[in-house]
């Protein structure tokens, strides 16, 4: 029918201006970090002194090397404890297993100027006080829900005769695990940990109560650099922050259909 | 040794304990047991830290009963959450129809990719690229300017518009993703039925499609809606001296003023407001998994 064909189009159409509203300002954000003029003035003139000058900003370095540090170690420890408590929730039944599922979902559904401003009356009432300490414990606290879910949702895959098989053939628990099970939710693992490390590395609200003036991350510090004014620098970080996030999130797909397709 | 086999639906805690507790003791000391920190904190005069005096007061929810602004503030971030959500709403929920009902294989799969990939990417730094585009002489003011014949003065940066921008650019990735989900669970065939029994286009979309994919609305509206009225970054960067919220006063009961038992009772009712929000999606959460 000649109608179902336009609404068709239409439809397309309506996708790639909504694709529009979502990354016009990225790119134009992009485009300006290699734009001469401090004030992003027309026309545009390539330069990369901004990402040049970010060389000599030590302060955005360290901060950017905290970072790093923080989502790397965050990735280790969440990857670890949360694909332990996956394979339990997986293997075993008890009662309040329903409860503890449950209580996965705060850290990700309560806002997270609530969860930081909590942590931080937290962990100055016991003496941990503020800093990157401070800052891995709560990245953990965030990106451990999710990769429980993403195991999980790999486990749901895995047929238990496989282990049951492995098991009457001589195999112990610890050899079924890792010769057996641990391949199999591989790619669930992986796109877990990828998870953690985006989440830790994205974060800012929680790092943000956190953090001390010589222990930040590099989101808290664009943020005071944002505050104070605009320069192109932040635009040249920013970019570098923003395709390094993508890249990892389209790293993550690869191992992680984010629903449907079958 | 028998009893051993059956590996997939072994009973008992006690097994499972060691390979739970480590997750579950983390998550309790840096979420649950700070969360009960705060509810204690907010009873209290002061700090009970170095020495000074305190002792368990109503105070600070005396504060924002008494004052009106505090609960002024609260319902101008609880509107902002509700115009968000909307606008999510409006503009995501056609977006997942062609996704989920017109694309077809690859490129659906892509074009599914490419709506939802900006959502995982660094908020912080996109609401920054919007101050970019929508102050005077920025990107839309220059752009607006040399297409149209006469002269226009965009400057949106500062304002509630550019708050609501903001906030849709972040959010609307999510109720793409979740009426995307539904939708593309509704049976083509239940909507030929619909169409070959005589019902319009219309109809069919009002009686057969809304009503099957409202789980993802409603799923879509509450993981909007609730780190909206929480929301503080967003308002200051993009709204200047007009920015201020609910999120934003607590953030300086933090950051700037020092009252933390004060801003500790803000947070828990705006914790309670959440909660309460969460319970009545939740039956609707549960059903679309």
């Amino acid at each position: 029918m000649a109608t179902t064909r336009i609404l068709e189009w239409l439809g397309r159409f309506y996708i790639v201006l909504l694709l529009a509203f979502l990354y016009l300002p990225i790119i134009i954000m992009a485009l300006m970090s290699f734009n001469t003029s401090p004030f992003y003035q027309l026309p545009f003139e390539w330069t990369t002194d901004w990402y040049a000058s970010l060389w000599q900003n030590d302060q955005l370095i360290a901060a950017t090397w905290n970072s790093i540090e923080i989502a790397v170690i965050t990735t280790i420890i969440s990857t670890v404890l949360g694909v332990m408590a996956s394979l339990a929730l997986y293997r075993y039944e008890f009662r309040g297993k329903k409860f503890l599922q449950a209580l996965l979902f705060p850290p990700i559904a309560i806002p997270w100027l609530i969860t930081g401003t909590a942590m931080l009356i937290f962990f100055f009432g016991v003496g941990i006080g503020r800093g990157l300490v401070a800052i891995l414990l709560g990245h953990v606290a965030l990106a451990l829900p999710y990769v429980i879910v993403v195991v999980s949702a790999r486990l749901q895959t895995f047929a238990p005769e496989l282990e049951e098989a492995a098991r009457s053939l001589g195999a112990n628990q610890w050899q079924v695990t890792i010769r057996v099970t641990l391949p199999w939710i591989m790619p669930g693992v992986i796109a877990g940990g990828l998870f953690a490390f985006a989440v830790s590395f994205d974060q800012f609200v929680v790092s943000y109560f956190l953090s001390t003036p010589g222990q930040t991350t590099l989101p808290v510090e664009i943020y005071a650099a944002i505050r104070k004014g605009f320069t192109p620098e932040i635009n040249a970080v920013s970019t570098i922050i923003i395709v390094v996030s993508m890249a990892l999130m389209l790293l993550t797909a690869r191992f992680f259909k984010f629903g449907g397709e079958k | 040794m028998a009893d051993q086999l059956a590996i997939g639906s072994r009973r008992g805690l006690r097994p499972a304990l060691p390979l739970l507790l480590p997750a579950y003791l983390w998550l309790t000391v840096a979420i649950f047991l700070p969360l009960s920190a705060m509810v204690f904190f907010s009873f209290m005069t002061d700090l009970p830290l170095a020495g000074k005096e305190w002792s368990f007061t109503l105070g600070n929810y005396a504060a924002f009963f008494s004052q009106s602004l505090y609960s002024k503030l609260l319902l101008a971030s609880l509107r902002l959450g509700l115009e968000v959500t909307l606008w999510c709403v409006v503009i995501g929920y056609p977006a997942a129809y062609v996704l989920a009902k017109v694309l077809k294989g690859r490129s659906r799969e892509a074009i599914f990719l490419l709506v939802i990939l900006p959502f995982w990417s660094n908020g912080l730094v996109r609401i920054f690229s919007w101050a970019m585009v929508l102050r005077e002489g920025g990107i839309l003011d220059t752009a607006l300017n040399a297409v149209l014949p006469f002269k226009i003065n965009i400057d949106l940066m500062y304002s509630y518009p550019a708050v609501i921008i903001g906030l849709v650019h972040s959010y609307v990735p999510y109720m793409v993703l979740t009426c995307y989900l539904t939708l593309q669970a509704i049976d083509d065939s239940l909507i030929e039925a619909g169409r070959s029994l005589g019902a319009s286009r219309r109809q069919v979309l009002w009686r057969v499609i809304v009503p099957l994919s409202m789980p993802g609305l409603i799923a879509g509206s509450a993981l909007i809606f609730v780190p909206v009225v929480g929301s503080f970054m967003e308002p200051r960067i993009l709204g200047g001296r007009t920015g201020t919220f609910y999120g934003t006063v607590i953030e300086d009961q933090f950051v700037a003023v020092f009252n933390w038992p004060l801003g500790a009772a803000l947070s828990f009712i705006l914790l309670a407001v959440v909660l309460i929000i969460l319970a009545l999606a939740a039956p609707v959460l549960r059903r679309a998994g």
